[in-house]
């Protein structure tokens, strides 16, 4: 269970304390220390993982400038993906609530993954430099109010579906974009499927099979069933 | 490569002015040509709207979402053992390759390694769900450019197998064998040397395809020289896989990367091509499928024993982090961006795809060439709509 943030603040995981692992990763690091470096005052934070993989996240007035200078200055020519991430946990939780029950509370506290953040919803990016095939993911904040970061498609032309596709997905506008239709769904749908409060209409409508291993048998009284209720519910927990 | 840009838009504004004075001069009007949902060359039901001038393509999209299931939205619902089911489908010719990206960003969050008896039956199974998948690709080429004999060469190899597989996994073109911490089961019997058996004849199904195909005039005459990918073009949309490699990229996520597969326990060679057109594209899968075929030779004969199984707790938690895990898969890269809050699900994932960066770039290639060349270039991109759309 994640651990409850007082006051709802937004918590950020700490890059200092998990990076203390003993293994050394000199080629991440020097390549860290130059971004740093090259970016200045527009890199905000940074997460290293030695050996694996590395994360950054830049100040969003310049997003399109710091993803240029890591293609030119550091040659990060290789454009993996682009997609966003919403950091407020489901209200609705994994959906397997009983349809016919008042909704529990949950805890919808936003905390921010590796390179922290200060907003609920991030715009997050893959980029590979072709030669040493070293990768690094970057983060950006988007507002809150009006979800916005700039467009990639003059230096990335593959940003172009990516963008589109997270526009339509999370509702973030991209400045700069001028073709944001929607890729997959319907002109008139309303809402944005991968935010996390657009509940899954699926679990929504039926009660999730899972709740209920076992139907009560006809004629069985209310105690019976409540029990086959319960004893499968622990059943599918331990099952899973 | 920031000329690219301005290229493509010059190319745009030029095809819209020729266009415009087309209509004022000849009085004539562009045609809108629409191919598919349902069209042999798509996979699936990929629609292609092509704006033509005469047999020239002035503009060209393609419209996906005809096939999207919302992967990425139903995996928050599952727990992590779950999702193999899910991403199974993806890429539904290469099934077992997509399971195996998810279960080892699970094990990188977790700390846990598959035992090396594991990891062997892993990267065989791997490999040979490419040769199933690649077999077929390569005996539809030859129907998308109206060569019949081959489909059916590549149907009944392929069909050896998917018997490989459903032997070893229980199914056919769904495994779902990947757990994390291993595999489900061990091989059965005997299934060595039916393997070794059935390498035997995909390797000469591959030269009766080399013979039949690629040394084809015909062929040669309607790919060479035909959607050409410059190597910045395809760095800059992302393109992977043999796509990427036919552009002059020397690079395999299989050799390139550290993951606890055990692909360098085999001596095998990546093929790339300068060309960077069509018949570049297809001619790096015909080798690529010979070199996995040679993969999994080595392989069979090195297997060590041992459990299958690591030992991972029965209810998995997955503790929190961030982990980004990515394969070569037949089609190109395929990776997942899996974030998990120590919850029994996943809490994001983000599903990058082969297809769907490899089929962005068919706006750009599409503009200027002829209306036949079409299919030849969808086809020697080689994508699958469940990897598009997911």
């Amino acid at each position: 269970m994640p651990p409850k943030s007082p006051n709802g603040e937004v918590r950020q995981l700490s890059s200092s304390s998990e990076t203390t692992t003993p293994v050394v990763d000199l080629e991440r690091e020097q390549m860290l220390e130059a971004i740093k470096l090259s970016l200045g005052d527009v890199f905000v934070d940074s997460h290293l993982k030695p050996g694996d993989d590395l994360w950054i996240r830049v100040r969003t007035d310049s997003w399109l400038g710091s993803v240029q200078k890591l293609r030119d200055h550091h040659s990060f020519d290789y454009f993996g993906f682009l997609s966003a991430i919403d950091w407020m946990p489901s209200p609705y939780g994994r959906g397997e609530d009983d349809p016919t029950e008042p909704a529990p509370v949950r805890d919808t506290t936003i905390r921010s993954g590796y390179a922290g953040g200060d907003t609920r919803m991030q715009v997050f990016i893959r980029l590979v430099n072709s030669k040493t095939h070293l990768g690094i993911t970057v983060k950006v904040d988007v507002a809150d109010s009006s979800p916005s970061v700039e467009s990639l498609i003059t230096i990335f032309a593959g940003a172009n579906w990516h963008e589109r596709e997270t526009h339509e997905m999370f509702g973030i506008d991209f400045v700069g974009h001028n073709d944001l239709r929607n890729m997959y769904l319907p002109v008139d749908f309303e809402g944005h499927p991968l935010r996390k409060d657009f509940p899954l209409l699926a679990r929504m409508v039926k009660p999730w099979p899972g709740i209920v291993d076992v139907e009560p048998l006809p004629g069985g009284d209310e105690e019976d069933s409540a029990e086959v209720k319960a004893s499968a519910q622990s059943k599918d927990s331990d099952a899973s | 490569m920031t000329m690219l840009g301005d290229r493509q838009q010059l190319s745009y504004i030029a095809s819209q002015a020729a266009d415009a004075r087309l209509n004022l001069e000849l009085e004539t009007e562009g045609m809108t040509l629409n191919i598919g949902p349902q069209h042999p060359a798509t996979h699936g039901t990929l629609r292609i709207i092509a704006r033509l001038d005469g047999e020239q393509v002035v503009w060209a999209e393609p419209a996906c979402g005809y096939m999207h299931r919302g992967y990425e939205k139903l995996t928050e619902v599952r727990t992590f053992p779950q999702v193999t089911t899910l991403v199974n489908r993806i890429d539904w010719l290469g099934s077992f390759a997509n399971e195996v990206p998810f279960i080892l960003a699970a094990e990188k969050l977790m700390g846990v390694e598959a035992p090396t008896r594991a990891q062997y039956i892993r990267t065989i199974l791997f490999e040979l769900s490419r040769i199933a998948n690649v077999s077929l690709f390569l005996g539809d080429l030859g129907v998308q450019l109206g060569a019949i004999t081959p489909v059916f060469l590549a149907f009944r190899d392929r069909e050896y197998v998917l018997n490989l597989i459903e032997s070893a996994t229980g199914g056919r073109f769904h495994p779902n064998f990947d757990r994390i911490g291993g595999l489900k089961d061990d091989l059965p019997a005997g299934w060595i040397d039916e393997t070794r058996a059935v390498m035997k004849k995909l390797r000469s199904f591959c030269d009766q395809i080399e013979d039949l195909l690629f040394g084809n005039e015909i062929f040669q005459s309607r790919t060479r020289g035909i959607g050409v990918i410059p190597r910045d073009v395809a760095l800059q949309y992302g393109l992977s896989g043999a796509n990427l490699r036919a552009s002059g990229v020397d690079w395999d996520l299989r050799r390139d990367q550290t993951l606890p597969m055990v692909w360098d326990k085999a001596d095998w060679k990546v093929w790339t091509h300068p060309d960077g057109d069509s018949f570049a594209r297809c001619w790096v899968r015909l080798q690529e499928t010979r070199e996995s075929t040679k993969i999994v030779d080595q392989l069979l004969g090195a297997i060590p024993s041992g459990p299958v199984m690591a030992k991972v707790p029965k209810i998995i938690k997955v503790p929190e982090g961030e982990a980004w895990v990515s394969t070569e898969n037949p089609l190109g890269e395929m990776g997942y961006y899996v974030v998990s809050r120590g919850d029994l699900g996943p809490f994001r994932v983000k599903i990058r795809s082969a297809s769907f960066n490899n089929i962005s770039i068919t706006p750009w290639l599409l503009r200027g060439v002829y209306v036949p060349d079409i299919v030849t270039i969808l086809a020697s991109l080689y994508f699958i709509l469940g990897d598009i759309d997911r």
